[in-house]
């Protein structure tokens, strides 16, 4: 490995950016930043636009917290983090009041959103704390939450199913919830080491059309930069109607950080899943 | 007979049997870990524990000043230090744990070291650094005169869940100090000041001293990285700034129901970091004014000089053998700690958790670049098995083409992988990234790729700073005795 002081300081990495003004853009919403971010869940947002940029499209990113109303549906692809307890509650009725019904109505045309920990829950039908009181969600999730006995920590692995596409993903997951999924819902993957929904059915997330919901902290996305890549695809196909494909960048650093987790988490057999 | 209050001089006939036969195992077993090489700083007080439960209540008397406690999530270890310094500086006799052996077989194993075969012990004043989740056991043993409480931020949420569970187990800890124990708080951090509303019993006095400062807004501190006690601790909302320090610390108000900051009584005004990193500020307290001069730099070793200076005024010290203390201290190892390598400037400073990294960064960019470092990310229990807080640090500061001083970054530890892909999300770019997972290596390669009169700085969690240090002080010794 070469030290390049000067020569490379500006120019060197990833691909080089087109020209500004026929690049296309993508807007990014994320939701509650200065609430929702325990875990470096800001990862994610980093990783949606770095990556873009990478691939030569102009990333916006607007933030809206508690008691703005914003029009998710304005938005090419909306992020939400993990919280505190106590965070939730406030997030619930804010969700329910200015942003979830545009949410709820552009998940159904497609708008790809990713909600880690106490925002997929939320995005479910309801959490039930362990005094037995129901903090509703909105619903766009057929999965329900009730809290349980100790949190469910570590490391994780899983194979993901999305549509036109298999991943295994890593990360990192701290949630006391259990999540169930109801009839119809469909799990955004099976547990390959850790707990997942619930530490019992081996499942791990939601996916609904787009929208991707799941306890993978990590940061999530630059550790498993092709779902990042994919959410970004989705973006630009509903944008776009298909015309803007994204082409390959070079991931030898993330590859390199996978597999290290990957061989600690299943022993070297996991060759084979990938 | 009352047997436990004879323990202050204990002979052989004076004690019970079960103590004795405790304490000679424990400190058998000091003996014979140091014979092996190793630290073992711990497993002798689980094992003397073990034999004897009640062994720490019976330690925790020798000293006649009885103990302090200091816990929290950051500056446990320089705070515990200062207040030692402070403590010598007024004629006593310290019993200290050794830096990382704070929980309670650590603390067993401090005062094993400092009483005598035949039970008979040394030490006037236990300064104790304790781990927030160790405080309830250690709490009703020790009794302590005074408890600090540095500061909240997010820190192993792998292993207390969150922060405000990791606040909660302290106050329960504060609970069971006992009647007469002094809480010392940071005024600043609005969860360390929730603290106020622990069930503690009152002896006269008024059982809570705060310590903050009084400041101009630092440049450039944000406070939306770190959401750990940005929302009121009373009704949720957000809290309205006026002066913001760091992350969550600093004068803050809640519009809706009013919970503010409280005045501090000891605190820090007009400070200003020197040419040679140390910082000069006025201490004020309710005993009088000083000028100060601390070794070490940054806002952070600033809350923690106060929160020693609070510490030795709960304990009773004059504000002069204060000002000694903390004047003399020396650094504490690991926290931005210097060593010569062939001839080559190294610092070596510890980073746990986002807020201590975000201050160390911000200490390394007041110094000119370009920056060489070495980063070692570990994830062992001690670590933290949990790498994702790495995100919530701000390296774009060190990486964005504004500044563009970073030179190179190698990457070592367990997850040398996972800090090389962060930094390169913060815009590093892949030709200034080395990825050396073996810390030794990742060391000699950073001291060998350095330009003359430039300095090292190496960043390592916990477990990757006892090797990064083991590794320097290797490296080091020879030289730094053939130049003499």
């Amino acid at each position: 490995m070469l030290f390049h002081e000067q020569a490379q300081a500006v120019e060197g990495g990833p691909p080089r950016e087109a020209a500004a003004s026929c690049r296309p853009k993508l807007s990014i919403l994320s939701l509650y930043p200065e609430l929702l971010n325990v875990y470096g869940d800001r990862g994610n947002v980093l990783s949606l636009v770095q990556r873009a940029r990478w691939h030569g499209i102009e990333p916006a990113v607007t933030e809206a917290g508690l008691g703005t109303d914003v029009d998710a549906g304005q938005f090419d692809l909306v992020v939400l983090g993990g919280g505190q307890d106590r965070a939730q509650r406030a997030i619930a009725e804010d969700l329910r009041r200015y942003k979830g019904p545009s949410l709820a109505a552009a998940i159904e045309e497609g708008l790809p959103v990713l909600a880690v920990c106490a925002a997929y829950q939320l995005m479910g039908h309801f959490y039930r704390t362990a005094d037995g009181y129901e903090i509703p969600g909105l619903g766009i999730f057929a999965v329900w939450t009730e809290a349980g006995k100790g949190r469910l920590i570590g490391d994780i692995a899983v194979q993901a199913e999305l549509p036109g596409r298999r991943l295994t993903l890593v990360g990192f997951e701290n949630h006391g919830g259990r999540t169930h999924l109801g009839p119809g819902a469909r799990p955004l993957g099976r547990v390959l080491r850790g707990h997942g929904n619930n530490g019992t059915d081996r499942t791990e997330g939601v996916v609904y059309r787009s929208a991707i919901g799941t306890y993978l902290h990590g940061s999530l996305l630059p550790k498993n930069p092709e779902l990042a890549d994919w959410l970004l695809q989705a973006a630009l196909d509903r944008r776009y109607g298909g015309s803007v494909r994204l082409g390959r960048l070079d991931d030898r650093i993330e590859a390199r950080a996978r597999s290290v987790l990957l061989r600690r988490l299943l022993g070297p057999p996991f060759l084979r899943l990938s | 007979m009352d047997r436990a209050g004879r323990w202050q001089d204990m002979s052989v006939d004076g004690v019970s049997r079960e103590a004795l036969v405790a304490l000679w195992a424990g400190k058998l077993a000091m003996l014979v870990s140091r014979s092996l090489g190793r630290g073992g700083t711990t497993w002798p007080g689980r094992l003397a524990t073990a034999l004897e439960p009640r062994l720490l209540d019976r330690l925790a008397r020798v000293p006649a000043r009885g103990a302090v406690v200091i816990t929290g999530t950051n500056g446990k270890t320089t705070t515990a230090l200062l207040l030692s310094s402070i403590a010598r500086a007024s004629g006593l006799q310290v019993v200290h744990n050794l830096a990382g052996a704070n929980m309670s077989s650590g603390i067993v194993s401090a005062f094993l070291e400092n009483v005598s075969w035949r039970g008979q012990g040394r030490g006037d004043l236990a300064v104790l650094e304790v781990d927030e989740g160790s405080l309830t056991g250690v709490a009703p043993a020790v009794r302590p005169k005074a408890v600090v409480v540095t500061n909240f931020f997010r820190d192993q949420l792998d292993r207390y869940g969150e922060v405000d569970g990791t606040v909660r187990q302290v106050r329960d800890g504060v609970e069971r100090c006992g009647a007469g124990t002094q809480l010392v708080l940071c005024a600043d951090d609005p969860l360390g000041v929730s603290l106020s509303e622990a069930r503690v019993p009152l002896n006269g006095s008024a059982p809570w001293l705060y310590f903050g400062l009084e400041l101009p807004a630092a440049d450039g501190a944000s406070a939306h990285l770190t959401a750990d006690g940005s929302q009121c601790v009373r009704c949720g909302s957000p809290y309205h700034y006026q002066r913001l320090y760091y992350s969550h610390l600093g004068h803050y108000a809640c519009s809706a129901c009013g919970h503010a900051r409280p005045a501090p009584a000891v605190y820090a005004r007009e400070a200003q970091t020197e040419a040679d990193g140390t910082t000069r500020f006025e201490l004020v307290t309710p005993a009088g004014s000083r000028t100060c001069r601390l070794k070490l730099p940054g806002l952070h070793n600033l809350y923690n000089a106060l929160a020693a200076a609070a510490g030795g005024l709960a304990l009773g010290f004059e504000v002069d053998r204060i000002v000694e203390g903390i004047e003399s201290a020396s650094t504490p190892f690991g926290r931005m700690e210097p060593f010569s390598v062939a001839g080559r400037a190294v610092v070596v400073a510890l980073v746990k958790n986002p807020s201590g990294f975000n201050e160390i960064i911000r200490t390394i960019r007041s110094r000119p670049g370009p920056y060489h470092v070495v980063f070692a990310l570990n994830d062992l229990a001690a670590d933290g098995r949990d790498v994702s807080w790495i995100w919530d640090v701000d390296f774009e500061q060190l990486a964005s083409p504004g500044s563009g001083e970073l030179a190179w970054a190698i990457c070592s530890g367990r997850r040398a992988q996972d800090m090389a892909v962060r930094l390169k999300y913060a815009g590093v770019v892949p030709e200034r990234l080395v990825v050396e997972p073996a810390i030794d290596r990742a060391l000699r390669r950073g001291v060998r790729l350095l330009p003359p009169g430039q300095t090292l700085f190496v960043l390592p969690t916990y477990t990757a700073m006892l090797s990064a240090r083991r590794v320097l002080a290797l490296d080091a010794l020879p030289r730094a005795s053939a130049g003499r």
